[in-house]
């Protein structure tokens, strides 16, 4: 099941992982965070406010924070901003969206917020192709309370409440929130990316841009899943937790596109939703050619799902 | 000035359109659900949006949105329905919203609701209890200029019968006093200018311009309170001059019982009444005013005893306290009980009138 890893080793990290790691986004108001060693959220951040500057939305886009580790990134974010309750920031963000059609607006959501407390609020907001794009952090893992199991939790994942491991017979089985919200009319475009290693970054970055294209171009509701390291919350060494993520995370949580419109046409939803050629590297997902920007082919990390 | 027959959901739902409201979600509830309906029907007529939203934790978090960008925005539902509100009705009070709610109540049984809230922290609504809906339409349009006025929400508290009875109402724009612009409230437009803004609960900002943080925050929107408590009472009373006893009602049964106390009065008993119009702030100096030196001060409320206890806290111990309302709906739970009825409301004051029940 295993395929080759696709870490990069941070000792002589490629040219193009230096240029993200590197890389301060306009919006970003200070380098600072107060995440822990090895947190993949900073990394996500970037990723996300990178993405906004260069298609040249900051000044109209809104941004709505849900309640985690990353809710810090309020601070830090030079955007427009509503904090919402926790669980709730999808609604909240239809109520902007609603008032403020012409904006660009976003959902930052852990996956406690999004997949536990308000999983009625995502799925009901994407069965309306509400034009907003929702970003979830999903590292598996109750981060802020400090290391508690989420419904995106995989089987066997230790937690400060599965000590054991979580057991499906007694927790119950994970939810792969992306599979779910991909089988609903109203979403648009669906993708699982991670900020596991460079090659991950730079398609997720690909996976964001393209989220927010089909916002601009109206066809619904878009959604980014962005596993990112918790090493903290998953008890593991700092510099271990990139490879944990593989082993773990991400052979439940499989990366890639799950669901796009090509060009912004009718929804080809029915039949593309989970079908294999819409991932990353073949099919419909190249068609925006924006979305393949220069810095997207780092160290030559495998253009399918990582780790498969 | 034009007068329509209107049902009390619809003239709610029009006032709050006249208001400027252009945003509504909420989920359907009797008695809730034609005001739903009606701002269905009409935000859409009128640039805005109503939503049905999937429940109503969503409702107010769709309003929340909406009232973040500077919007007049408002939900809505039954006692219960806000009781899965109150969290967010909580943090928006914090957040410092303007959000205008419509509980059309299944009687009077979510006074404490109203008044004291089910959420968490410190936090009050201003209470308006309409008795008629002509007082409705008014007291609608006052709801969302007092949101907006003290940056709090405010909570009209309907029932069933001034949902479903229908009475002919003027809808006119009322005209209030200017309102300072809404220099918090955010549209996108000022990412990446170092100026951007946040709309939180949490008192946080950025770090180029940082809050003073959760608890200066709280120390700093909590007092409000008291600025409203000094400046937005409202309270009807009449024949208090001579009266040895004093019947406090509030909302639609105040109609009821001030009609009984004005038939006593032509018989020469001598009662007054006091009608809260403003549940919170209450009228506590009104109340104690009215209880100098007479011999009971009754409370006709369609629960089972709720606004009896501001009423004590009004009267001070200065005369004895009788409640002579009471829990009354019709089989469904959801409609007007035998209670509500203008024979038996003076049944009961006269019986207290008389000292058939005025505790020693």
């Amino acid at each position: 099941m295993t395929a080759e890893r696709s870490i990069v080793p941070t000792g002589s990290p490629p040219a193009s992982a230096h240029r993200v790691a590197e890389l301060t986004p306009d919006l970003l108001l200070t380098e600072e965070h107060q995440m822990c060693p090895g947190c993949g959220e900073p990394l996500a951040l970037r990723v996300l406010l990178d993405t906004l500057s260069q298609l040249g939305v900051a000044q109209r886009t809104v941004a709505v924070m849900g309640i985690g580790c990353y809710t810090s990134f309020s601070g830090t974010m030079d955007l427009d901003l509503v904090q919402a309750l926790h669980g709730r920031a999808p609604s909240v963000a239809t109520g902007v969206k609603r008032m403020l059609p012409d904006r660009v607006v976003f959902t930052m959501q852990g996956d406690g917020d999004m997949v536990n407390e308000g999983l009625q609020e995502v799925v009901h907001t994407a069965a309306r192709g509400e034009s907003v794009t929702a970003v979830l952090l999903n590292n598996g893992v109750f981060g802020e309370t400090g290391g508690h199991m989420t419904a995106t939790s995989v089987i066997g994942q230790r937690t400060k409440n599965t000590l054991e491991g979580r057991d499906a017979e007694y927790h119950g089985h994970p939810i792969r929130i992306g599979d779910l919200l991909a089988t609903l009319d109203g979403s648009a475009y669906v993708a699982r990316g991670s900020v596991h290693n460079a090659g991950a970054v730079a398609r997720t970055k690909r996976m964001v841009r393209r989220a927010f294209e089909s916002q601009l171009r109206g066809e619904g509701f878009s959604f980014v899943e962005i596993l990112t390291m918790c090493p903290t919350g998953w008890f593991v060494p700092t510099a271990e937790g990139p490879g944990y993520m593989d082993d773990t995370l991400g052979q439940v949580h499989t990366m890639g596109e799950l669901k796009a419109r090509p060009g912004g046409g009718p929804s080809d939803h029915a039949s593309g939703a989970l079908a294999p050629e819409a991932r990353p590297g073949g099919g419909p997902s190249d068609h925006a050619s924006g979305a393949l920007a220069p810095e997207a082919r780092p160290g030559g990390g495998p253009e399918g799902g990582v780790g498969r | 000035m034009t007068r329509r027959l209107m049902e009390g959901s619809e003239a709610m739902a029009e006032a709050a359109v006249a208001s400027g409201c252009r945003f509504f979600a909420g989920y359907p509830m009797t008695p809730f659900t034609e005001l739903l309906e009606h701002l269905a029907r009409r935000l859409p007529e009128v640039g805005g949006v109503c939503i049905n939203a999937e429940s109503e934790l969503e409702a107010v978090g769709m309003a929340w949105g909406a009232l973040a960008t500077g919007a007049r925005a408002a939900t809505g539902s039954t006692g219960q329905g806000l009781s899965l509100m109150q969290e967010s009705f909580s943090e928006i009070t914090l957040a410092e919203l303007p959000l205008v709610v419509f509980n059309m109540a299944r009687g009077q049984s979510d006074y404490f609701q109203a008044t004291r809230g089910g959420g968490h922290g410190d936090y009050r609504h201003i209470v308006l209890a309409p008795m008629d809906i002509a007082e409705a339409v008014e007291l609608t349009q006052l709801a969302f200029h007092l949101a907006d006025r003290w940056r709090n929400p405010v909570l009209v508290y309907g029932d069933y019968l001034l949902a479903h009875t229908a009475e002919a109402v003027d809808v006119s724009p009322m005209t209030f006093a200017p309102l300072p612009p809404k220099d918090w409230a955010v549209d996108g437009s000022l990412g990446g200018t170092s100026r951007s803004r946040t709309v939180s609960s949490l008192g946080v900002g950025k770090v180029n311009r940082p809050g003073g943080g959760i608890p200066a925050h709280f120390e700093a929107v909590v007092p409000k309170q008291a600025a409203i408590t000094a400046e937005e009472v409202r309270v009807e009373t009449g024949f208090l001059d001579d009266a040895q006893h004093v019947v406090v009602a509030f909302g639609t049964p105040a109609k009821f019982v001030r009609y009984v106390v004005g038939q006593l009065r032509a018989e020469g008993v001598h009662v007054g009444f006091v009608r809260p119009i403003s549940l919170w702030p209450f009228p506590y100096e009104a109340v104690a005013a009215a209880a100098e030196g007479v011999r009971s001060v009754m409370v006709f409320e369609i629960n089972g005893g709720q606004m009896v206890d501001d009423v004590r806290i009004g009267v001070q111990g200065k005369a004895p306290v009788v409640s002579i309302g009471g829990i009354s709906t019709d089989g469904s739970g959801f409609g007007v009980g035998p209670l509500l009825d203008v024979e038996v409301i003076r049944g009961r004051v006269e019986a207290v009138v008389s000292g058939q029940e005025v505790p020693a």
